[in-house]
């Protein structure tokens, strides 16, 4: 999930082709992929492939293998394909591929690399497909293959009008040998016909029908259902429980305890229940009486944190993370100096599809249906929990009902297969939405006490962040960390990122644009500060800051002139500095570069004396490179991901307490409603490069870009999120 | 404890513990899984039906409560895709995930019944307690009016006797 992954693909490729039963053509394509990954997407790292078949009546089936949570990948995996393959989308059968190593790679969902690392091979699977249908029609025809075209599923002659569809070649194309890639001239993407061009979902008719597509609807002959009742507070052990009542109740056939293993998002003590029904399952869990060992971790507190981290910033960090010149001097010698503290707490994943996992343990075999975003990890972890070699376990991979980063953790695989082992039937293990909250993986809290100078003109000289964060010795905790390169680095000679820790008990992951969503609210609320200290117009103040980098030629993490540019878009669409706003009304603006995407956006707000926040429009601008594959879904993506920036700004938190999360359901954590939803626009500028991800960079300049609006709007700076916990009422 | 209702125009009777809810009758024991769960607690919508009309919370719905009662499901709104919010929410590529559209529509379809116009206001009320974590809520807007519309359409067309559809 992070940016430091970055695959290279090589240009070697391996390539199986052969004739379907009942004639027709499967291709099977595996690529080479060079790169680090890092431990997020370990999955990333091996070969890449993919899967066509043509069927004799010219349907093209398409094996989508990567993990669909939403984000649109079961339908732009095979645009890439049918593009280069020059056949009509309505041609195209999608169908959801199970795990695969052999023949797949990069069968993850995470850090918004789906489009970065499939862009070039999809497209080289069906260009080769391509070129072997159309060596079919030159044998036949006997004629050169450079004399032939193809559109949309069939082969031309135009010489002599003749023209054959794939479905009419395919059985033939299949005997060909497998030309090599190197020999394979892709479209331009003038020549682009399917991509670029809206297409809506390919699951969308059985969405709106009810068909069951997800996890949680996995039915089998002879399942059973099971709950997993655990301690709110993690890495508890079980002192004690009465199985016997509950083996009484209706419809329990079986309650036993696990054990749970030590590593964080592993599998935990706590009691299985498993019934006829899921009902009756939670019913009698609901009368479960359990006494836990809470161990060291019930003593953590989001308050403790707070003060823990105030003590912290007051010592010496224990870690330097980027130092640039010397903050020191240049803190002196400015001509003026702004000093803050900003905290972000805690947040669940809260996917609304609850976790849940079907598996069947039989002798010597393991069969599983998983929501997850990682199932090769997940396949591996169960083989490695239940002591069997990888290749006897089968995974289907299943739709998601959201991802958000939750499902990179397989801790509820692996619960469903040890309480299959011992059921012997299917099983469906199915957590309550209390669990889901109980038991997440969060997005950790963070505490930043900076401190920034201006020069005599106003502008940036010097940025000091002291990070008091989560972790052990030189280890952050998951989603703990910070970049070397993180903006403004690079930007201000004189620059210090250093960090002190707190020891967390309570487990933590990536949730959609992993750290970039927490820190940007930082960076970008204090930069506004300092532009406002310097009587600058915060856009302006950002600009020049961009420009001197662009004008000393400077290389920098982030591309400035990219950056510019939709800075410069999102102003001209919001008409920033142009409109008249009434007092407790304004506008913000902030930008933040994170999975490849450059996004600068623009919120107005308003807030009631009362202090209520009403947001009234966002702009965004975003570049992703020079396409947008699937424009209908690249702007329900982007709107997704402000809102859910905006929701996380304005009522979304996880405190601890007893180290347990006090949040339980939905009246507690709160999700966005419709009437919280404000007018969305989105603008892509379409620069340079292949296009990358979407799914998440558009979310984290949400958060400040709201908090600068509100000081527009009323003059109060908020320097900790939510905003729910803020008394902003003005007079 | 046998329980009679019906259910997307069929005559059903289950035999479960009355206090069942409704949701898990519907997923679990009819194997219909349209109907989601995301709450248990009435706060999400994802398990959003029809009982008599009304846009109705399953999850804490005991099944002995439907006793007699016309229940319809997001299966029952139309199994070919057909229905003017189905067609509409297809139209504008409304779901993300899609998990949660289930209980959208079926709160739509309700609204629209009554009130076949709603305004932007109407459609927030109407609305409110339907989560979608995905926060596809601009495309949920312009798909229910564009139901509105395709549903103003259908009339006219029967109106003025064409009888398309
Ligand atoms: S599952 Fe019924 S309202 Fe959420
Ligand atoms: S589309 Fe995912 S929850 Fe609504």
């Amino acid at each position: 999930m992070s940016d430091s992954t970055k695959g290279r693909l090589s240009r070697r490729n391996f390539l199986r082709v052969s004739a379907l039963a009942g004639g027709g053509l499967l291709l099977s394509t595996r690529f080479e992929l060079l790169g680090t990954a890092s431990a997020a997407t370990a999955d990333a790292a091996g070969s890449l492939s993919t899967h066509v078949s043509i069927s004799p009546d010219g349907l093209v089936h398409i094996v989508a293998q990567n993990p669909e949570i939403g984000q649109g990948v079961k339908t732009m995996l095979p645009m890439l394909i049918a593009e280069e393959l020059d056949v009509a989308w309505e041609q195209v059968r999608v169908t959801q591929g199970d795990l695969d190593t052999d023949s797949f790679s990069g069968q993850f969902a995470g850090g918004s690399m789906a489009t970065p690392m499939h862009w070039k091979p999809m497209r080289v699977a069906g260009a080769t497909a391509r070129a072997m249908l159309i060596g079919a029609a030159a044998s036949r025809w006997g004629v050169s293959a450079d004399s032939l075209t193809t559109d949309a599923g069939a082969v031309l002659h135009k010489a002599t009008g003749r023209s054959l569809s794939y479905g009419e070649l395919a059985t033939e194309a299949a005997a060909l040998a497998v030309p090599s890639a190197d020999n394979l001239v892709l479209k331009t993407p003038q020549e682009f016909k399917i991509l670029g061009v809206s297409k809506p979902g390919v699951d969308n008719s059985k969405i709106v029908t009810g068909q069951p597509l997800f996890g949680i609807d996995v039915t089998l002959p002879g399942m059973k259902y099971a709950v997993f009742a655990k301690s709110p507070v993690y890495g508890a052990k079980l002192k004690a429980v009465d199985l016997e009542t509950v083996k009484q109740a209706a419809g329990v056939s079986h309650a036993f305890v696990v054990r749970g293993d030590t590593p964080l998002s592993g599998l935990q003590d706590g009691v299985a229940i498993v019934a006829d029904s899921w009902w009756a399952a939670k019913s009698a869990r609901d009368e479960l009486v359990v006494e836990w060992d809470e161990g060291p971790t019930a003593a953590q507190s989001s308050a403790g944190f707070a003060e823990q981290a105030e003590l912290l910033s007051k010592g010496e960090p224990t870690q330097v993370i980027k130092a640039d010149g010397n903050v020191e001097v240049a803190l002196g010698a400015a001509a003026k100096t702004v000093e803050a503290a900003y905290s972000y707490p805690f947040i669940a994943h809260a996917p609304l599809e609850p976790q849940n996992c079907t598996c069947h343990v039989t002798e010597g075999a393991v069969e599983i249906w998983a929501p997850s975003q990682t199932p090769e990890r997940a396949r591996d972890g169960v083989a490695e929990l239940l002591g069997i070699d990888k290749s006897k376990v089968t995974l289907h991979l299943t739709r998601m009902g959201g991802g958000f980063g939750r499902r990179l953790y397989n801790d509820f695989v692996m619960e469903s297969a040890q309480i299959a082992k011992q059921v012997g039937v299917p099983v469906k293990l199915l957590w309550t939405r209390e669990d889901d909250m109980a038991h997440d993986l969060y997005r950790p809290g963070g505490f930043h006490y900076l401190k920034g100078g201006l020069d005599a003109n106003g502008d940036l000289s010097a940025w000091y962040d002291h990070f008091v964060t989560f972790g052990e010795g030189k280890k952050f905790s998951a989603s703990a960390s910070m970049g070397l390169a993180e903006f403004p680095q690079g930007f201000v000679a004189d620059y210090s990122l250093v960090a002190s820790k707190m020891a967390l008990g309570v487990p933590t992951g990536a949730l959609r644009a992993p750290t970039s969503n927490a820190i940007s609210f930082v960076i970008q609320s204090f930069m506004d500060e300092l532009a406002h200290a310097g009587s600058k117009d915060p856009l302006e103040f950002r600009l020049q800051l961009l420009d001197k980098v662009i004008a000393a030629g400077t290389k920098t993490r982030l591309d400035a002139k990219r950056m510019r540019n939709v800075l410069l878009l999102v102003a001209e669409k919001s008409g920033w500095g142009k409109r008249q706003l009434a007092r407790g009304s304004g506008m913000g603006v902030a930008f933040h570069f994170s999975h490849r995407g450059y996004f600068a956006e623009v919120v107005q707000a308003t807030v009631s004396k009362r202090g209520d926040v009403a947001v009234d429009q966002i702009w965004v601008a975003g570049d992703v490179g020079n396409l947008i594959i699937n424009p209908i879904n690249a702007e329900n993506q982007v709107q997704g991901a402000v809102l859910d920036g905006l929701a996380q700004a304005l009522q979304q938190e996880i405190t601890f307490e007893g180290g347990a999360a006090k949040q339980s359901n939905f009246h507690n954590f709160k999700l966005l409603r419709m009437a919280q939803a404000p007018p969305i626009e989105v603008h892509f500028l379409q620069s340079e490069g292949d296009p990358t991800g979407l799914g998440e960079p558009a979310l984290p300049p949400v958060p400040p870009a709201l908090c600068n609006a509100i000081f527009a709007a009323t003059g109060q700076r908020v320097r900790s999120l939510p905003l729910a916990n803020h008394d902003l009422s003005w007079t | 404890m046998k329980i009679d209702f019906t259910l997307n125009g069929a005559a059903t009777t289950v035999d479960v513990t009355p206090d069942m809810p409704l949701l898990w009758v519907l997923r679990d024991v009819l194997d219909m899984k349209g109907t989601k769960f995301g709450c248990g607690a009435s706060l999400c919508g994802a398990c959003t039906v029809h009982v008599d009309g009304k846009a109705t919370r399953t999850c804490r719905l005991p099944v002995q409560d439907v006793k007699g009662a016309k229940v319809t499901t997001i299966e029952g709104l139309s199994a070919d895709g057909t229905h003017p919010v189905q067609i509409a929410w297809k139209e504008i590529d409304v779901p993300q995930c899609g998990y949660c559209q289930a209980g959208q529509m079926m709160t739509v379809s309700a609204l629209l019944e009554t009130n076949p116009s709603p305004s932007d206001g109407q459609i927030n009320s109407a609305m409110n307690r339907n989560l979608c974590r995905c926060a596809t809520y601009s495309r949920i807007r312009k798909a229910i009016h564009h139901s509105a519309e395709l549903i103003a359409g259908d009339e006219a067309a029967t109106a003025s006797g064409s009888g398309a559809k």
